[in-house]
């Protein structure tokens, strides 16, 4: 689904090497410690950054030159995703149009999606009169009505508290095996690979160390990187 | 207690504009009332109408041009973003000379343009002002958060689209008060329409003060034609305000700034054309005054003087004038931004006229000279100072909010750790624009310098009072390169924490 | 901040520190103590024999200097005011803050007899229209042929508003046309490039070659002459005459120093100061100099016919021929 060949992006300070496959319908948490290069790799994925050399390619096509807006993927920051001055329906439609003409199965399309993140009845409301949970909830509801099978997601839920990621992380689950997306997320932690993905990549000084089946991972022994890294966080079990 | 830094900022700028006109007004008590004859009705005209024109000139070229800038990444563009607040610290006689040695007659276009006249007006103001508002919008589209710009590119918004939603909200908040400080400036200009309107046909209100407390010693009048110009100013600006609109908070992760839009065959090529108009307006009367300034570069102790008299007068009114803009950006934001136009709604000469009034009646002029002249230029420069200061400031200030207040962080500390640091950006800008202001400045170093006080812009007027017109020249070419120093040091100093 | 108020007391503790000697405070205008200005050594030589301390006020011009003294009035820090011009003396007696200089005026060598009572001359010029010998080889003969004459050739004006110099060519006009002058200015308004807010505009444009004549001194050419060896620039003569700038001097009446002001104003008339006046001020000395003046001097165009209007029509009239100038080239 999603293949990185020799991807090469220099860095002031840092030479990032990408060599990475992931499967259709595959759930991959990224996690390493920061400056590591996984924003950048999302980035580079999107096409907000382009790598000095090799190739990127999306469910078969290259796309290493193609501009963001070409790309069969959705992405989710950890914060701004909605434009404040818009309200809540008018922000899930800007994934149907950016120009805002809907027709009636479109708007029914956006009113359904905001329905099922459980945000009906606040179409009308402005970003600034949710919570962040909600917020997050709104931009996912835009990525369903998007339908693109690729989706990239950057560190979205640190900002929650703990209760709230779960639930978040399940609703996500849930979408992702429905829509059969498949689905990279970078996370800070290592619990939320363990909760929802099916793999954990593991990236450090800008190159992906390890790449395994989420319970494989965590039960790796000889990877002192990794051990650094989770220190006394809760190991999966 | 909610506000209460800015209300006491804003009762201390209602008395020192109260300072300067009550005293005046107590003069001319009693005296003659002919203020709106024909002549003032004309004269106010005339005002508002070269003020619409420049503005709405400098508002197009400046926001296309900031755009521009904003998109495009090309060699030069380091320099060209700094020299865009490089007018503001010339004085209006110089930037004349330097669009007469392109456009005057034995310059290299000559007879392109008619000079005196409307156009001429135009021309100067546009010169001054277009790269203010360019400067001014792309340090608000720099507020923008990455994460939006990223958004917009992966949604495929149109550039229409982008201006819409992306771009749109952010200048509501900057273009008002900035086309609002451009019109201020030109309906208060004075040389530039003298020297080059042709006539008395180009009069603005400023010169029928200047002429009321002046040659006519007439207080009454000057009050009257003061308050004239405070009413119809402070009308506008509330006007203008109206359409600013409260801001969102949105914090913005340290993400490159990197904009997608404007990838069309025509948006590359407006770009370009915008980018072009700009440079052609701006580098040519720079080049001139280069090329007419290096031939007589003469540093005699007299330069020296002025220079230091020149660097601590701008020192006073950057931090003055900025610890202003800070507080009052913490503050009601519509009353803020008029009041922070003060300087520009009342004409400095009768804020000084009262001002000498009340010091004459009590210590005399020559122990409070240097702080008078400090104070008068942070007035002047506190539209700028708040221009650049107070929209990103709101913003960040909002952000740190809920945070500091959960962590108990306040006053000092919060300042000194939290807001302070995370200000750089913008607090540099400010402090370097307002610095430009006092180091441009004629007015209060001529009323409150008696001669034993010379800026860099005093002297250049003394060198041309006795003929040594070159001299001048040299002189506005040392001021224009500390200007462009103190620009790049500020620009540096922003960059590193962006 | 801390700089300024160091600097302030500094200024403080020189000034009371001076306080030992007598100071005469003097209020000129600042091109007169500007490093180019004969200010600096006229302090020098009145110091030598006065006993005393010269402490120089400058403000921008003479109608500033006026202005300050009227809003200061009893409380003016000035015992000696320099720089005045006779369009102004009227309203500056009118003040009653000026004394008698009690000193024989006849002594002062002015184109017309002197005999203010208040106010004694330093210096004088004729106003004269200046111009470029490149741009223009045959200038006009009179202010008739500048202002009928036609022409393509263009000058720059000062505004009266604003200018000393600009009211002095308003004045000439006036004494020229009398009643005709409102007629006379619209004939003109085709001739003149721009009016600006002073003089060191108008000449600044003029030097930049913006246009082929400008209106200044008869004195102007002696500059580029001397100090730049050119002769590109030159005065001319009008036939009906030329309008007269005298600059004058007056003590303040009851100020400390007053006797002392008194003094000065002899000096003024002496050669320790009147030497400095050609090349430090470009106007020519009202009383007696040590050597000939410079040969550049004896070029300059010397009017036959000296116009002046009393300081008292002007303080009456100005405000209503400003208007008139106005009407006249606002329609």
């Amino acid at each position: 689904m999603l293949e990185l060949r020799d991807v090469i992006f220099r860095y002031p300070g840092l030479v990032m090497r990408f060599n990475f496959h992931m499967e259709r319908g595959s759930f991959t948490a990224i996690i390493g410690p920061s400056g590591g290069g996984k924003s950048t790799l999302l980035s580079l994925i999107a096409g907000f950054e382009t790598p000095q050399s090799g190739t990127i390619s999306i469910a078969g096509r290259d796309v290493t030159h193609e501009p963001p807006s070409q790309r069969p993927l959705s992405m989710i920051f950890q914060d701004n995703n909605l434009f404040a001055h818009l309200d809540i329906f008018t922000n899930v439609a800007l994934g149907v149009s950016p120009s805002l003409k809907l027709d009636e199965a479109q708007r029914q399309a956006v009113t359904d999606a905001i329905m099922k993140v459980g945000l009906a009845g606040k179409e009308k409301r402005k970003p600034g009169e949710l919570s962040g949970g909600e917020r997050q909830r709104a931009a996912i509801a835009r990525v369903l009505v998007r339908d693109r099978p690729l989706l990239l997601l950057d560190e979205p839920f640190t900002a929650l508290g703990p209760a709230l990621r779960q639930d978040m992380l399940e609703l996500l689950k849930s979408l992702h095996d429905e829509r059969g997306l498949t689905t990279l997320m970078v996370t800070h932690h290592p619990e939320d690979a363990s909760t929802a993905a099916s793999h954990v990549a593991f990236l450090a000084d800008g190159e992906i160390k390890a790449y395994r089946k989420t319970k494989n991972m965590f039960r790796a022994k000889n990877m002192p990187g990794l051990a650094a890294y989770l220190g006394n966080t809760p190991r999966s079990p | 207690m909610k506000h209460t830094g800015a209300k006491i900022t804003l009762a201390l700028i209602a008395c020192a504009i109260f300072a300067g006109l009550l005293p005046v007004a107590w003069l001319g008590l009693g005296e003659g009332e002919k203020a709106l004859d024909a002549y003032t009705l004309r004269v106010i005209a005339f005002t508002l109408w070269q003020a619409l024109l420049s503005t709405a000139i400098s508002a197009l070229l400046g926001v296309a041009a900031a755009f521009a800038l904003a998109r495009r990444q090309f060699w030069g563009r380091a320099v060209l973003v700094r020299l865009l607040a490089l007018p503001m610290a010339l004085p209006a006689i110089v930037v004349v000379l330097g669009i007469i040695g392109i456009f005057g007659a034995e310059g290299p276009l000559a007879g392109l343009l008619p000079l005196y006249g409307l156009t001429g007006i135009l021309l100067a103001h546009v010169f001054f002002n277009a790269p203010l508002v360019a400067r001014l919008t792309l340090s608000a589209l720099g507020t923008i958060p990455p994460e939006q710009l990223r958004l917009a590119a992966q949604l495929g918004f149109s550039d229409g689209a982008h201006l819409r939603h992306v771009d749109w909200p952010v200048l509501r908040q900057a273009l008002p008060g900035a086309l609002l400080l451009v019109f201020l400036l030109c309906a208060a200009s004075f040389t530039i329409v003298l020297t080059l309107g042709g006539g008395p046909q180009a009069t603005t209100l400023e010169v029928a003060i200047y002429q009321a407390l002046r040659f006519d010693f007439d207080p009454a009048r000057a009050t009257l034609l003061a308050l004239v110009q405070i009413v119809l100013c402070g009308l506008l600006g509330l006007g203008v305000l109206r359409f600013s609109s409260p801001i969102q908070a949105q914090d913005a992760l340290r993400l490159a700034r990197h904009r997608y839009d404007g990838q069309s065959m025509t948006a590359r090529l407006q770009d370009i054309l915008f980018i072009s108009l700009l440079v052609v307006l701006l580098l040519p009367p720079l080049a001139a005054l280069v090329a007419s300034g290096i031939m007589s570069l003469s540093i005699q102790t007299a330069f020296f003087t002025a220079l230091a008299t020149s660097l601590v007068l701008a020192s006073a009114t950057a931090i003055f004038a900025c610890t202003l803009a800070w507080v009052m950006a913490t503050g009601p934001a519509r009353v803020s931004t008029l009041a922070s136009q003060a300087g520009l709604i009342l004409p400095p000469a009768v804020i000084a006229t009262g001002w000498f009034i009340l010091a004459s009646k009590g210590p005399g002029l020559s122990p409070v000279a240097l702080p008078l002249i400090a104070a008068l230029n942070s007035l002047m420069a506190l539209p700028f100072a708040y221009g650049a200061l107070a929209p990103a400031l709101r913003r960040l200030l909002k952000s740190h909010d809920r945070l500091c207040d959960s962590l108990e962080i306040s006053g000092w500390n919060r300042l000194r750790r939290i807001d302070l640091p995370s200000a750089k950006a913008p607090l540099s800008l400010g402090l370097a624009m307002a610095a430009l202001v006092s180091l441009g400045d004629l007015s209060a170093i001529l009323f409150f310098g008696s001669g034993q006080y010379v800026t860099l812009p005093a002297l250049i007027y003394q060198q041309m009072g006795s003929y040594r017109m070159e001299g001048a020249m040299g002189t506005a070419l040392i001021l224009a390169l500390l200007s462009f120093t103190l620009l790049w040091a500020a620009e540096r100093g922003s960059e590193r924490h962006a | 901040m801390k700089k300024l108020f160091l600097a302030t007391t500094a200024l403080l503790a020189f000034t009371l520190s001076a306080e030992a000697k007598a100071t005469l405070t003097i209020y000129t205008y600042e091109s007169f103590i500007s490093e180019w200005g004969p200010g600096a050594k006229i302090k020098a030589n009145f110091e030598k024999s006065c006993e005393c301390t010269v402490n120089y006020v400058g403000l921008g011009d003479g109608v500033a200097m006026l202005n300050r003294v009227k809003l200061e009035a009893q409380n003016t820090e000035a015992d000696v005011v320099l720089g005045l011009d006779t369009n102004l003396t009227a309203e500056a007696a009118a003040t009653g803050l000026f004394a008698e200089h009690k000193q024989d005026a006849s002594k002062a060598k002015t184109p017309l007899p002197w005999a203010d009572p208040l106010f004694l001359p330093f210096d004088y010029a004729h106003f004269a229209i200046v111009y470029d010998t490149e741009k223009l080889p045959t200038p006009p003969a009179s202010l008739k042929e500048l202002v009928e004459g036609g022409g393509d050739a263009k000058i720059i004006l000062q505004d009266p508003r604003s200018s000393t110099p600009g009211l002095g060519f308003l004045l000439w006009m006036k004494k020229v046309y009398g009643d005709g002058a409102a007629d006379a200015w619209k004939k003109l308004k085709p001739r003149i490039l721009t009016t600006t807010p002073g003089w060191s505009e108008a000449y600044a444009l003029f030097t930049k070659g913006e246009a082929a004549m400008v209106f200044s001194y008869t004195t102007s050419p002696a500059y580029h002459v001397i100090a730049e060896n050119s002769a590109r620039y030159k005065a001319t003569t009008f036939s009906e005459g030329h309008y007269l700038q005298v600059e004058v001097a007056g003590v303040i009446k009851g100020s400390p120093e007053e006797e002392l002001g008194r003094k000065f104003l002899a000096f003024m008339l002496e050669p320790g100061f009147q030497d400095e006046i050609p090349q430090g001020n470009w106007m020519l000395p009202a009383g007696k100099t040590s050597t000939p003046l410079p040969a550049a001097f004896n070029e300059l165009v010397k009017p036959e016919t000296t116009l002046l209007y009393s300081p008292e029509e002007v303080a009456q009239n100005r405000r209503a021929w400003i208007d008139e100038w106005l009407n006249s080239q606002t329609q």
